[in-house]
């Protein structure tokens, strides 16, 4: 799921303090899981910005309210009418959230309440980490479901470098090194040698470096190209 | 560098208090103390839960929107929780809310965090006294003449 | 012949091997470079110029180790892996060759974050670069060198003549994966393998056992590194917070008994451990140069430059073989 945090209150007042009609967006699938961004969590920040605008002598009116994914149209198209209806939508949800809110909100802008962080799992209640670099290319498989990319901090595919320290990373020692975990993983598996072969350089342009990504499924998709950001208003 | 913006005490001030109290211990020693006709603090208005466990941050800060002065959250002693964890729970909700209050200009000591059990009458008369007192030292809270609906 | 480098020549004659390291300042002056190249000069047989070394910016490793090759000391030119990508690591080798450097040491690099070693500021906001890892780059110089191809498959006119060099934690975690670790770097095309602080010799010796029986000490040089101890201080502290580096405990009592001697006073006790250290590293040297498999040694005096003259000498290996 992604992972996010919650921006700090001071940094939230800074952006929308000069707006009069606030609605904080909440989004009730991966920022709800890791507890930043879901119904509950923008009725708290809603009632946190509201102290702050009493304190601060500043007319405001915050609202909230969530839906269960913004990053997909069915889902916010409900709420559509509501959010045109105030001057700032503050959207604590993840990036894409944001990102396909701002497509459909017209003229009313979207501000991210959230810094998105990364794809991760739950190691256990309120412990996120981040397993997962959305490289476009996975290697999972050579890597006892361990990825490299990630979870090394030099990215190395041919680890480790020479500053693991009891088994963590030089840069922190909370930190596992990943290719500590990537062997010990092959060793159980039975599979050390294959960590003998040289992997060579990343083809990186599936990813991120290559630019800006899109899927597209054909089976599903319909003829006409309905892409994010179309002028197009959509028919319910 | 104080949390709150500095104002005056006024001299009659009277601080509004709401106390989260969990059913089997808190809850039961207010009522023991009120069969032992104890005196404490009328400000303290009393909110019953089945186990401070139940603890919502917008209980907490719906109460402070709405002008309350201060607000505690009474529970079972640590270790002796009817339902295990809940006020242990509670505990790190509360630390937590403080942090929020505090970034938002409300002095976190407005809210505070008590264990007892319900055997202790004496002792819940004990910590109304004690925690209204820390808010009239405190004052009344920045948003009393500021209320608004939520 | 590979590359035709002092430094190969040296190995290849089968006489031990020393290397030393030049620091780059933080600066744009050549002078303190052109300083340090002549306290080097003639006490060993190339040195390792590092590249941002502790992810601190200090004059490039090529530019210093072209002004160092002016100077008539062989630059072994580093390259990490974290500041650039493989278009600009290819194209940084063609003008490196061109200049004349013929050997390149390739690292991972510090992280940027962990950078400075808390004593600058660094830049730990950097965004790092890790396109290619050591493995990968010692690959991509192989290719360069051998078919004349750069890591795409566009050719290259006169391809650069690199000895390739690559580092080796042989105590790392996890240690029984280390030799595999060095086999993986001498199958991409290592000629020489610089090692990182050794001070227990005997562990050192059964990591090497391990290598050889992988077929690895007739296809590399190894070049044990040797840190030379300051104070007991040091000592203590690369044991315990060095990733790979472990003091057996008698060489920190040796610098400790040292200080002892000087009774409180604090300049005498700094000259008296300075003293054991050096001392310590020529027992280091000898003992390194007698392991099967060890071609040479890397010493490195930390802005301790002007050390190598006196440790060269004390060990016996002066002067230097001239092929």
């Amino acid at each position: 799921m992604i992972v996010g945090k919650q921006k700090p209150i001071s940094e939230i007042w800074d952006m929308i303090k000069d707006f009069k009609k606030i609605i904080v967006f909440g989004c009730n699938t991966c920022v709800a899981v890791c507890h930043a961004g879901g119904s509950k969590e923008a009725e708290i920040l809603a009632s946190l910005l509201r102290i702050k605008a009493l304190q601060e002598g500043v007319d405001m009116t915050v609202e909230s309210g969530a839906c269960e994914r913004q990053c997909e149209p069915e889902f916010i198209q409900q709420h559509l009418e509501a959010l045109k209806a105030h001057d700032l939508v503050l959207s604590i949800g993840c990036g894409a959230g944001v990102n396909l809110l701002s497509a459909y909100t017209g003229n009313t802008p979207v501000f991210p309440g959230l810094n998105t962080e990364f794809y991760g799992a739950v190691q256990q209640a309120g412990h996120f980490i981040e397993v997962c670099g959305g490289c476009g290319n996975c290697i999972l498989h050579l890597t006892g479901g361990i990825c490299p990319i990630v979870r090394c901090s030099k990215s190395l595919l041919n680890g480790p470098c020479g500053g693991t320290n009891n088994g963590k990373c030089e840069i922190n020692s909370e930190q596992d090194c990943a290719w500590c975990l990537i062997i010990e993983r092959m060793k159980q598996l039975d599979k050390l040698e294959q960590l003998f072969a040289i992997q060579p350089p990343k083809d990186w342009s599936r990813g991120t470096y290559g630019g800006p990504r899109e899927v597209i499924v054909e089976h599903i998709a319909a003829d006409e190209k309905n892409s994010v950001g179309s002028t197009k208003e959509r028919k319910s | 560098m104080a949390v709150e913006k500095p104002h005056a005490v006024p001299e009659n001030f009277k601080p509004d208090v709401i106390a989260f109290a969990c059913h089997y211990c808190a809850f039961a020693a207010a009522d023991l103390a009120g069969i032992m006709r104890l005196t404490y603090p009328t400000g303290v208005k009393i909110i019953r839960m089945p186990c401070t466990g139940k603890l919502d941050h917008l209980y907490v800060l719906r109460a402070f929107e709405n002008g309350i002065d201060g607000v505690f959250v009474a529970g079972c002693l640590e270790g002796q929780c009817h339902f295990r964890e809940g006020n242990l729970n509670a505990a790190k909700r509360v630390k937590h809310i403080k942090t929020l209050l505090e970034q938002v200009g409300i002095d976190p000591e407005r809210l505070a965090m008590y264990n007892l059990s319900a055997a202790q009458g004496p002792r819940w008369a004990e910590i109304c006294t004690e925690f209204t007192e820390r808010i009239r030292k405190l004052g009344p809270s920045p948003l009393r003449n500021k209320r608004q609906k939520a | 012949m590979k590359s035709g480098s002092n430094l190969e020549r040296v190995i290849r004659s089968g006489k031990p091997a020393i290397t030393a390291e030049l620091g780059p300042p933080m600066s744009a002056s050549p002078d303190d470079v052109i300083r340090k190249a002549k306290m080097l000069k003639g006490f060993c047989d190339a040195a390792n110029i590092t590249d941002c070394q502790t992810a601190v910016v200090r004059m490039s490793s090529i530019a210093a180790a072209a002004i160092t090759h002016s100077q008539g000391l062989e630059p072994i030119m580093q390259m990490t892996c974290r500041d650039r990508n493989r278009i600009a690591m290819q194209a940084d080798l063609l003008g490196a060759a061109a200049l004349g450097i013929r050997n390149c040491l390739c690292i991972a690099g510090d992280h940027q974050k962990f950078g400075a070693a808390g004593k600058l500021k660094g830049h730990p906001g950097a965004k790092n670069v890790y396109d290619v890892d050591t493995i990968q780059l010692v690959g991509i110089l192989k290719k360069m060198r051998d078919e004349g191809l750069q890591q795409g498959g566009d050719t290259i006119d006169a391809p650069p003549k690199f000895f390739i060099g690559a580092s080796w934690t042989p105590f790392g975690d996890p240690m029984d994966f280390r030799p595999y670790n060095l086999k993986k770097k001498v199958d991409a095309g290592a000629d020489f393998i610089q090692t990182q602080g050794v001070y227990d010799m005997d562990l050192f010796k059964t990591q090497m056992e391990k290598a050889r029986n992988l077929g690895i000490l007739d296809r590399t040089a190894i070049l044990a590194g040797i840190i030379v101890p300051k104070s007991a201080a040091m000592l203590a502290y690369l044991d315990a917070s060095v990733p790979g580096v472990t003091v057996p405990r008698q060489l920190i009592d040796r610098m400790n008994k040292a200080k002892e001697t000087a009774s409180g006073d604090k300049q005498k006790a700094k000259q008296l451990q300075e003293e054991e250290g050096i001392r310590i590293t020529v027992e280091l040297i000898h003992q390194a140069l007698e392991i099967p498999g060890v071609k040479g040694v890397h010493i490195q005096a930390i802005e301790g430059e002007a050390l190598i003259e006196r440790i060269t000498k004390e060990a016996g290996l002066y002067p230097r073989p001239e092929i």
